[in-house]
């Protein structure tokens, strides 16, 4: 592949797959941590409704309103487990798995039933979006990018995604040491006078960011490989928490980087003229690495 | 339409797929109930994720040799062996390294569906001539079902209540108290793979249905439903397995009833509905109970510690005391207790003495661990008692 | 008792405000699933001293910590501290919460868990300093644990993990230390390293208040206590509230009710 191809067609998808695996991967820590890694489940579902329902007010598909409808999904959905888990007293697994399947079929639903014609909004795309799509047609070559009018082509999905992993990296990094006390000792970080029910819906919500933004790379299932497959496998990598964030990133970029080139390159090595679906591609190697990870990892056990 | 879809009026074969899937959402309504009293609901999620790999190489490997992609028995063959690997990926990930089980569920479930999803797309450049469809395994499809299948379907269902209700015993056994099964001889390890084995089961049978993703729903739902309104094991699973064949009769025959109404979604839209309305009415577990409940205990409590306070000339600082005291007129503005307020103090001071004693008599330990703040005594122990309570404690001089 | 009826008052909420010792809690109830498991206890802790909350397993002697501290909510009841609320005096508190009740398994060394003490001085990006590091350094010093700083804290043993959450509190360098069981189920050499932390706070004029088991130690460890079992029996100086009465009426042939464990209903 030549430069010209290269930044037309894999320099975006490459750059929004890098982003979203790694602002999906940062807040996953936590999650893994906090044992809520199937919260990351939950929320990468009800993103979806959160998306349909933005749509449905909006009738396009414009970025504020996505991340607002998203985050609202999200924030809804984690008070209708904590209330079912605290009323209902039912364990907290199970009254995830009533409030996201739930709100899932609502969206498939609606987003069934939704006139979407003309608007880039399918169900498969929602299920494993579409990374191969964002491509940056006005680039002809790598002087495009010091050329304004091509830049000004560039897709808007790069924006998104550029711009909540920018929220997410200055999240963690400025509210580092609360989230680090409060996962390690709830009872503790209450005395120390820290707000630990916002902290824990501040990561919900960051989250649900990070997932929305991701949505159109990977869409809404194979994001919570990268919630989930990168922090675990770094966590078998290292016993502290800074080193274990620094893989978390590096294993995100290694499968996204990785898993983009093997789905359009992998399959002409095979002697196939079409490619694979490159955020199934980026999934399974997270999956790989995990695997990997769990085999060799250093502090595996 | 509708009528004629809830009374199977819409042909054979509409009628056949409404009657598989009623025996689809009792299956999963009663396994899921066992899955759930374990505390493992979420570990479907994974194995019903994990079948779609399964399905991409099952129609693949039938394509290489010939046969039609597209045979049911096939593909779900095929899904069973990777969903079974996905199961056996979770256990190893949860026992064999520091990871916890909610990471290797989340983990199994999203590195198996990208490899479906590869493996879906490089079917889709298989020149095989034909739609693959396979695409309807996500979120099910019941539109123009085979007759074949249907019944394939149907005899699924069936087969897993069968053996739901072979091994009720042991399961609900394994479920409710897992030390007193396995010191009671139960083999725990056989009888939870042979739980996982009917998830498995439930799971597959219901991809063409309702599809990999929601599947989880119709295991997780109706027992989360049924847990709300009974603490009885067995009345779980079978109210369970009632929410679920009705949902999945009314969500089949909603979606039969107009196009483009997908019968997944449906079918745990129902459920969720009638989830939903026990989460708000139930008794004991209901929002609306809790919170009333709440209330008058809180209130019992206040009030019974301000009358012990009066009794015993304490001062009282909590001010909802004070405003309970209050309005149940047992003080005065002031503060002063009324005639009222003293004569129910001095019951109340009465009735704490008592259950002190109560609870320094051995052979009255069993009543008195009842004491919640709130009971009378007299509820719990008989006049004979009470009145040995009374010798044990004195003249009651200045009781009364 | 009628006489002393007449003499009741009830005061208003806002008196509590006079009462200065460096806790105080009134009325106290917590439930649990509507079971009370602190019901209605009065308790003034007095200042330089080492106070055991005593009674038997399920007896809500760590709910009535965690309901002081706001970790759970109470039904009925308030605590002050130092003669305020409590979020206007948490420089002034170090909590010492049960070894259990967390997850030796995070990613995190030693010295990482002690300087989660200084969070109040260093605050959310302040830069964490030579003089920061002393403090940790004097902290795990003080507990015997300078040796281990570097250790990954799921490698610790039980008594080892129990000096690094003590080390933490003495980093916060408070004036009340609130202890959860910190002996139990630690090595002979750690309880008397503990103590002797506990004794020397208490000479430095600090109030020490350590939920306790083991009926044995108690005159030897504390000053005072509270001896409690859902209610409060008795409290006071060791030589007159730790009495054979109250112990019975704490105890008295209900060891075994002991399933009822709060801490285990919060889980």
């Amino acid at each position: 592949m030549n430069g010209e191809d290269f930044v037309t067609f894999s320099l975006t998808p490459l750059l929004i797959g890098s982003l979203a695996a790694l602002a999906c991967a940062l807040p996953g820590n936590f999650l893994v941590l906090r044992r809520q890694a199937l919260l990351g489940d939950a929320i990468s579902h009800v993103v979806l409704p959160g998306i349909v329902l933005a749509f449905l007010v909006t009738g396009t598909i414009s970025t504020w309103p996505m991340l607002l409808g998203s985050a609202a999904a999200a924030v809804v959905a984690v008070v209708l487990i904590e209330a079912i888990r605290r009323f209902g007293r039912i364990e907290p697994g199970a009254a995830m798995g009533v409030v996201f399947t739930a709100m899932f079929a609502a969206g498939i639903l609606a987003l069934e039933q939704s006139d979407t014609s003309g608007v880039h909004l399918d169900v498969e795309h929602a299920l494993f979006g579409n990374l191969e799509s964002l491509i940056w047609l006005d680039a002809t070559g790598w002087a495009s990018l010091v050329d304004p009018v091509a830049l000004a082509g560039l897709p808007p999905e790069l924006f998104r995604i550029s711009l909540v992993t920018v929220i997410i990296g200055l999240c963690l990094a400025v509210f580092w040491r609360p989230l680090a006390i409060s996962t390690f000792d709830e009872g503790f970080a209450r005395t120390l006078g820290l707000p630990v029910r916002a902290i824990g819906l501040g990561i919900v919500i960051v989250s649900a960011l990070a997932a929305v933004a991701a949505f159109d790379a990977v869409g809404s299932i194979i994001v919570i490989a990268m919630f989930i497959c990168p922090p675990a496998a770094a966590r078998l990598m290292t016993n502290r928490l800074g080193a274990q964030v620094a893989w978390s990133a590096a294993f995100a970029l290694i499968a996204a980087t990785l898993g983009f080139t093997l789905s359009g390159s992998g399959p002409a090595w095979l002697g196939s003229e079409h490619a694979v679906s490159a955020a199934g591609m980026v999934g399974t190697v997270a999956g790989m690495i995990l695997a990997c990870a769990a085999l060799f990892g250093p502090a595996r056990n | 339409m509708l009528r004629d879809a809830l009374t199977f009026q819409l042909g054979y074969n509409a009628t056949l797929v409404t009657v598989a899937a009623v025996l689809l959402g009792i299956a999963a309504g009663v396994t899921g109930t066992f899955l759930f009293l374990r505390k493992r609901a979420l570990v479907s999620d994974a194995i019903a994720h994990a079948t779609l790999p399964g399905i991409g190489l099952a129609f693949i490997a039938l394509t290489l040799s010939g046969l039609d992609g597209r045979h049911l028995p096939g593909l779900l063959a095929g899904s069973a062996i990777t969903a079974m690997s996905g199961l056996f990926a979770v256990q190893w990930l949860s026992s064999r390294t520091r990871l916890s089980e909610d990471a290797a569920i989340g983990a199994v479930l999203s590195a198996y569906f990208s490899l479906g999803i590869v493996l879906l797309t490089v079917i889709q450049t298989m020149s095989t001539g034909q739609q693959a469809g396979l695409e309807s395994f996500l979120l099910g499809s019941t539109a123009g079902m085979l007759l074949s299948d249907a019944i394939l379907i149907a005899l699924g269902g069936l087969l897993v209540v069968a053996l739901v209700f072979l091994f009720r015993r042991p399961m609900s056994l394994v479920s409710f108290d897992p030390g007193f099964a396995s010191t009671s001889g139960v083999r725990l390890d056989r009888i939870d793979l042979t739980m996982m084995g009917l998830v498995l089961g439930v799971t597959v049978v219901g991809l063409k249905v309702v599809g990999l993703i929601l599947i989880v729903a119709l295991l997780i739902i109706p027992p989360v439903t049924a847990r709300l309104w009974t603490n009885r094991v067995e009345l779980v699973v079978v109210l369970s397995g009632a929410f679920g064949g009705i949902a999945a009769w009314l969500g089949a025959s909603l979606s039969a009833s107009a196009p483009d109404l997908p019968t997944g979604p449906l079918i745990v839209l129902v459920s969720f509905c009638a989830f939903a309305v026990s989460m708000a009415f139930a008794p004991r577990r209901g929002l609306l109970s809790s919170f009333v409940r709440h209330r008058r205990f809180q209130t019992g409590v206040h009030l019974r510690q301000g009358l012990l306070a009066l009794a015993q000339g304490q001062p009282i600082y909590e001010p909802l005391t004070i405003r309970l005291l209050k309005a149940r007129g047992f003080a005065r503005a002031d503060g002063m207790p009324t005639r009222e307020g003293t004569i129910r103090a001095a019951r109340a001071f009465r009735d704490e003495k008592r259950w002190e004693v109560a609870r320094a008599t051995p052979e009255l330990e069993l009543a008195a661990a009842l004491y919640d703040g709130l009971t009378q005594i007299e509820d719990v122990l008989t006049t004979d008692q009470i009145a040995e309570i009374d010798r044990r404690m004195g003249p009651p001089e200045a009781v009364q | 008792m009628q006489a002393r009826l007449e003499d009741v008052t009830m005061r208003d909420a806002r008196e509590l405000a006079t009462q200065d010792g460096p806790l105080v809690i009134r009325g106290m109830t917590v439930a649990y699933d509507r079971k009370p498991a602190v019901f209605s206890v009065d308790a003034t802790f007095r200042p330089g001293r080492i106070t055991g909350i005593i009674g038997p397993n399920g007896a809500g002697k760590s709910t009535l910590l965690r309901a002081a501290l706001g970790i759970v909510k109470p039904l009925a009841g308030q605590a002050t501290f130092f003669g305020t609320t409590l979020s206007r005096s948490r420089d002034r508190v170090a909590y010492v919460p049960q070894r259990a009740s967390v997850d030796w398994d995070f990613p995190a060394r030693v010295v990482d868990v002690v300087a989660q003490g200084l969070y109040r001085r260093l605050g959310l990006l302040g830069r964490f300093g030579r003089d920061h590091d002393d403090m940790v350094k004097a902290a795990l010093e003080r507990v015997g644990m300078e040796d281990f700083s570097a250790r990954q804290i799921g490698q610790l043993s039980g008594g080892q993990q129990q000096r690094v959450f003590l080390a933490r509190a003495l980093a916060q360098d408070a004036m009340l230390y609130l202890l959860d069981e910190p002996f139990a189920g630690v090595d002979a050499a750690t309880e008397r390293a503990i103590i002797k932390v506990l004794k020397a706070l208490r000479s430095e004029g600090r109030t020490v208040i350590a939920v306790h088991h083991d009926l044995s130690t108690v005159e030897e460890y504390f000053d005072d206590v509270l001896v409690m079992n859902v209610r409060k029996i008795s409290d006071g100086p060791v030589g007159t509230a730790f009495t054979p009465e109250a112990l019975d009426t704490a105890y008295g042939g209900r060891l075994e009710q002991g399933t009822r464990d709060p801490q285990k209903a919060l889980a």
